[in-house]
């Protein structure tokens, strides 16, 4: 029987010939992804065991992100944590505070996870790198353990979603929608232990910043993780980052594979998607009510891209933020964020009243750098809108693209970002 | 006896179970002063070692994070019963050697405060005031070797030493 994607590389990097849905496999990680939330409490449980060694230093790549700077003392202790056992263990791959940025999005650029990889963080997101076609997924910090001693990690084998997208988005629409929309089909569960595979013309023509977006949020489906065959887009996405065809295995699904799901989607019927509170799942068309918000929030590892940021100075430029609304963009990167200065986007941020921040999770886990009060709305281009989420239980967290994100900013409303694409300055 | 704590919603997630603000910890009784924070300021009071959750589906939705399961295990529950959970939460739970229980009328048959009977062997939870009996999906093989091994670093350990 054919195999999809994801099974053959469970397959390969397992040793076994072929895999079924259901089968519990050991599996060889090829990368291990540490921040400094979930991985402090990691290296204590191999410390507590004497299983204090790594598998591979040149396998494991360090990124504070969540809670960097330091906004107290004791984040200032878990990223002491990190950093010393970097240097102890010798770690190959540290990006440091000052020269990384949000952990998934730095990955994403570095090429080193490349196609037919697996990686595996204690981080949900990072299923992020599904969309360079490896087979990428968040676990808990007892797995990140065991993947940091060991190199190895347990899988049950999971069954795959198809999801079939034709057709031409509609200007204003972007990939956020796109995966708004997904998952406000099958549900916050939908995916709950599938593979989300994208397939169809949208995503052939799609680029690597609106794949990384799908795949991101797969989570946000109960997924455990999205994946993107590679394609001519990913290779050259990859040369672009030093990395040639010979240092990476392609798997494409075989036409016979065997899919739980299938669903089609018609990306020209697609509409600017907003997520009401508090779940993913939650959408409507952008505009259908008029809900006034206290901030706007551009960045996280799904939309802090400079793509996004571009999309988000479009429709600023020239115009101001609300009165009483705060807004705040986080570019997901420090090289995001000197590209965002050298075209000028900065600039036009600054101009229209929006506060920039340094490269980092920042406010979208609610730990640190714009936190929400009680009874705040927020329209954010981030993946998750949980009661709690952003800071104070009472608040109302909104899920929309980056120009929805701005052209709500600007009228303190949620608003359609069409409203503003060619009928000004900002699409000039 | 244990008590059941019913907390019926669909999706309860990992920002409602431990909020990220406490996640400058990681020490199992620190986290459990928090455990269900969002969602009921309530319930550390009134929890009870050896307690069993009762949840809607997909429980522990969301983030990785494994302080969910240290907090509510520090708080004393036993157990979550629900028809379902995410993923991560999930695996989270076995390599704990914690008790995920996946049951898929549990939400019905249980009011909050009953007492319960809960059966690992026979694949049970009873209900002491109605008398009800809900079957569970057994827990799997491969989840009592960890269970067994004390965690999934034990287990590891022994294995790939």
């Amino acid at each position: 029987m054919g195999m999809t994607i994801a099974e053959k590389i469970l397959a390969a990097r397992s040793g076994n010939e072929s895999v079924v849905p259901g089968q519990l496999i050991m599996c060889d990680t090829s990368w291990v992804l540490c921040h400094e939330i979930t991985t402090p409490a990691a290296l204590r449980m191999l410390e507590e065991r004497g299983m204090d060694k790594v598998f591979n230093p040149d396998q494991i790549v360090a990124v504070p992100d969540h809670s960097v700077p330091a906004m107290n003392i004791k984040a200032a202790k878990m990223y002491q944590k990190l950093k010393s056992w970097v240097h102890e263990k010798g770690i190959k791959h540290f990006f440091d505070v000052g020269r990384g940025g949000i952990a998934h999005v730095v990955l994403e650029n570095t090429g080193l996870v490349k196609p037919g990889d697996t990686l595996v963080s204690g981080d949900s997101h990072t299923c992020n790198a599904g969309a360079l076609g490896a087979f990428a997924t968040g676990v808990g910090s007892t797995d990140l353990a065991g993947a940091i001693y060991s190199g190895k990690v347990w899988f049950k084998v999971p069954e795959t979603m198809l999801i079939k997208v034709t057709g031409q988005f509609k200007p204003g629409v972007t990939p956020k929608d796109l995966v708004l929309e997904v998952i406000k089909q099958i549900g916050a569960d939908g995916a709950n232990y599938m593979v989300m595979e994208w397939v169809g013309e949208t995503i052939d023509n799609m680029d690597m910043e609106g794949r990384f977006t799908l795949t991101n949020m797969a989570i946000e489906a109960g997924g455990k993780t999205g994946i993107v065959a590679v394609d001519d887009a990913t290779r050259a996405y990859l040369a672009a980052r030093g990395v040639t065809p010979d240092q990476y295995t392609e798997y494409q699904s075989d036409s016979d594979a065997k899919y739980k799901v299938v669903i089609e989607i018609d990306a020209g019927a697609l509409e600017p998607t907003v997520a009401y509170p508090h779940i993913p799942s939650n959408g409507k068309v952008a505009g259908t009510d008029k809900i006034a918000v206290t901030h706007a929030y551009v960045g996280s590892c799904t939309n802090g891209r400079i793509s996004d940021l571009r999309e988000v100075a479009a429709i600023l430029k020239g115009r101001k933020v609300a009165d009483g609304v705060q807004m705040i963009v986080v570019p997901a990167t420090q090289a995001i964020w000197k590209q965002a200065a050298q075209e000028g986007l900065m600039e036009i941020f600054v101009d229209a009243g929006a506060s920039v921040s340094y490269p980092s999770c920042g406010a979208c886990l609610g730990m640190h750098s714009g936190v929400l009060g009680p009874n705040d709305v927020c329209i954010s281009s981030s993946n998750r809108n949980f009661v709690g989420r952003m800071g104070d239980p009472s608040a109302q967290i909104y899920l929309a693209s980056p120009a929805t994100v701005a052209a709500s900013a600007v009228n303190g409303y949620i608003s359609d970002p069409r409203d503003f694409i060619g009928a000004g300055s900002a699409a000039d | 006896m244990p008590k059941v704590h019913v907390f019926g919603r669909d999706h309860i997630n990992t920002d409602e179970i431990i909020p990220a603000r406490h996640l400058t910890t990681d020490v199992e009784s620190e986290l459990a002063k928090y455990a269900m924070e969002d969602y009921d300021k309530d319930f550390v009071k009134r929890v009870q070692p050896g307690d069993i959750i009762v949840a809607g589906a997909d429980f522990g939705c969301g983030s990785s994070r494994e302080h969910a399961v240290w907090a509510i295990r520090g708080a004393g529950v036993a157990a979550v019963l629900a028809p379902n959970f995410a993923r991560i939460f999930y695996r989270n739970a076995i390599n704990n050697g914690f008790l995920a229980l996946e049951c898929e009328n549990i939400v019905s048959a249980f009011q909050d405060g009953d007492e319960a009977d809960l059966d690992l062997k026979a694949g049970v939870i009873t209900n002491k005031r109605t008398g009800q009996v809900v079957t569970f999906v057994p827990v799997p093989q491969f989840a009592l070797d960890v269970q067994k091994s004390g965690g999934w670093l034990e287990y590891m350990k022994e294995t790939f030493n």
